[in-house]
């Protein structure tokens, strides 16, 4: 165990009833970068994440963060290390942007200690990083899919924690807005240097914006690494079960796999004489 | 949101005060018996034994404290049972707390013809935590855990069985029936003052625990992974939601009976006045749950006079439109 890893896990073993999600994983995960699960739907990977983040008990084995098992850990220390940023939140009714973004400034209150000049400044800070200074006062189910995560994102901000872990965050999002979102989640991670942990669906953006990919497949890790490194048609092929091409992003030089399939093929003359 | 800055908030916290204490003055002197302001005041600095100075202090009184601590109780465990369960129609007779404490009370009283007033209190403790604890196993059976529907159709049957179960004992016990049935009505009425004191502990210790835990109610009611995310034990909270609830759901049933819709209404209400805040909801809520009751019992004196309708009867009344509404809207969702 060096210094680099911000969590890693020790022969964790997650379940539901007698199903076993993960079976005796052992993962470490790079501090200060960004980090992301794939695999098919199904494969455990948000379980995985919400294990790692204490929201589920581990069958056995353990989650470390910082050298220091999670499960001796005061829940609320926990919290100051780690945010958790759980798949499709939903805010109760008419609470403001700034209502929510305070919440993340629950793991430092106590009964003496409400609120203090610190904790403003981290709100704003927030609110700031996120572009949504102009929206604090409004109601978070009044805004759009976009901004909507961007207040979320804005309380696990608040939390001000080295670590953040995201389930989807880009899920129910139009392609706008998940660009918007992972830019937003990219200049975090460049400027400050916070370890960032998410489940995400689309392979190419996994690709375009990881250092680390995780890739699940059978309640263990199929391969781990920078995404030019491991992902590649035969990973696709058992990871996801799709047969795919794997070439080069041409704006980013980042892998993108474009799957086979049917389709409206108006390259299919070119390509059946290029396979004789 | 009525009230949007603290300060407007504080102006109207201590305006539902003197709105409540106005209430209380209006419930004691304004009934069957006439009496005068002056008569009231009289009542406690000059007291000379008449028949209207005795109704004054033996029963108009006891009606209107009672009336505002059973209307604030209620309300506040009307909020907590909304938040913990995430379920807009949750209240303690939803629950079936009230009918599991009716129950409770009703059995001992035919089976044993208790009439010890801290005992009383107790059987309705029991009656109401196993009502509750019934209903949240219940509802929690399944793949899904605990969902608003299924504690709601918990509730729902819970509720129905406690009350036939009443209903059988009263059958084969026509004795007690006359006893208990204007208490199964739910009324503020012909309590004595020693009724409340016997359970106003418990009351005050409820409504102070409740609004300890109102900034962590803030935390859960944003969704149990995000609460557990910001490092608050959702767990512990709800027990300790669910002590304050029976705490004060029993203790309202034990003095007034099975009162409803206070319970659902007063929440609803007061978050379209203050938003959803819990350490604003909480004394809110508790301010207009004692001015709800005290409204609908003093009113309840007028309408068939000189017979009283059961002031249960009148919270129905009020409460049904409003249930259907937030039925529509809630489940929406």
């Amino acid at each position: 165990m060096t210094a680099n890893q911000a969590i890693s896990t020790k022969q964790l073993t997650l379940s539901y009833g007698d199903t076993t999600i993960i079976n005796e994983l052992d993962l470490e995960i790079p501090k200060g970068e960004i980090t992301v699960f794939i695999g098919g739907n199904g494969c455990g990977k948000s379980t995985l994440l919400r294990s790692i983040a204490r929201l589920l008990k581990p069958k056995s084995g353990a989650v470390l963060l910082d050298g220091e098992a999670i499960a001796r850990l005061s829940t609320k220390d926990v919290a100051r290390k780690m945010a958790i940023l759980p798949q499709s939140p939903s805010a109760p009714e008419g609470l403001t942007v700034l209502q929510l973004v305070k919440q993340g400034r629950y793991p430092y209150q106590t009964w003496l200690k409400q609120w203090t000049a610190e904790d403003e400044e981290k709100v704003n800070n927030a609110l700031e990083a996120t572009g949504l200074m102009k929206l604090k006062d409004r109601a978070v189910d009044s805004l759009s899919g976009g901004q909507r995560q961007r207040a979320w994102i804005a309380m696990t901000l608040a939390q001000d924690t080295d670590t953040i872990l995201l389930d989807e965050p880009t899920t129910y999002l139009d392609m706008t807005h998940q660009i918007e979102i992972l830019d937003l989640l990219f200049e975090l991670n460049e400027k400050e240097q916070r370890t960032i942990v998410m489940v995400l669906h689309d392979l190419n953006l996994a690709c375009r914006y990881a250092h680390n990919v995780v890739a699940i497949k059978d309640q263990k890790i199929y391969a781990q690494g920078k995404p030019e490194v491991v992902i590649n048609c035969s990973l696709v092929k058992n990871v996801f079960e799709m047969e795919c091409e794997v070439t080069i992003d041409p704006l980013f030089g980042t892998p993108l796999c474009i799957p086979y399939g049917k389709g409206r093929c108006i390259l299919k003359q070119e390509r059946l004489s290029r396979n004789g | 949101m009525l009230l949007k800055s603290n300060v407007q908030k504080w102006c109207g916290l201590l305006f539902a005060a003197i709105l409540l204490l106005l209430l209380m003055c209006v419930s004691i002197v304004y009934g069957y018996t006439d009496t005068t302001w002056k008569m009231a005041v009289d009542a406690f600095t000059a007291f000379d034994g008449s028949n209207e100075h005795l109704i004054i202090q033996s029963v108009r009184l006891p009606r209107a404290l009672i009336a505002a601590a059973v209307g604030a109780s209620l309300a506040i465990a009307g909020v907590l049972l909304q938040t913990i369960t995430k379920n807009p129609l949750a209240a303690p007779e939803i629950f079936g707390i009230n009918a599991g404490a009716g129950f409770a009370v009703v059995v001992t009283v035919t089976l044993f013809s208790l009439s010890n007033l801290q005992i009383f209190t107790w059987i309705s403790f029991l009656g109401a935590a196993v009502s509750f604890i019934l209903v949240y196993i219940i509802g929690s059976i399944g793949r899904d855990g605990l969902t608003p529907m299924k504690l709601t159709l918990a509730g729902a049957a819970m509720s129905a069985m406690f009350a036939s179960m009443t209903q059988g004992f009263l059958v084969i016990n026509e004795t007690a029936l006359e006893q208990v049935l204007f208490w199964l009505a739910g009324s503020v009425a012909g309590r004595k003052l020693e009724t409340l004191l016997s359970v106003l502990p418990y009351l005050i210790a409820g409504w102070g625990l409740a609004l300890l835990i109102s900034n962590k109610l803030n935390v859960l009611s944003m969704g149990e992974d995000v609460a557990k995310g910001l490092g608050l034990k959702t767990g512990m909270l709800k027990i300790w939601s669910g002590v304050i609830i029976v705490l004060l759901s029993g203790g309202a049933v034990a003095v007034a009976g099975p009162i409803a819709f206070i319970g659902i209404v007063i929440p609803h209400l007061t978050r379209a006045v203050v938003g959803i805040d819990h350490r604003w909801v909480i004394p809110f809520s508790a301010l207009f749950g004692g001015i709800l009751l005290l409204i609908a019992d003093t009113a309840s004196r007028f309408i068939i006079m000189p017979q009283e309708v059961p002031v249960g009867v009148m919270t129905a009344v009020i409460g049904t439109p409003f249930f259907v509404y937030i039925a529509r809207k809630g489940f929406n969702k």
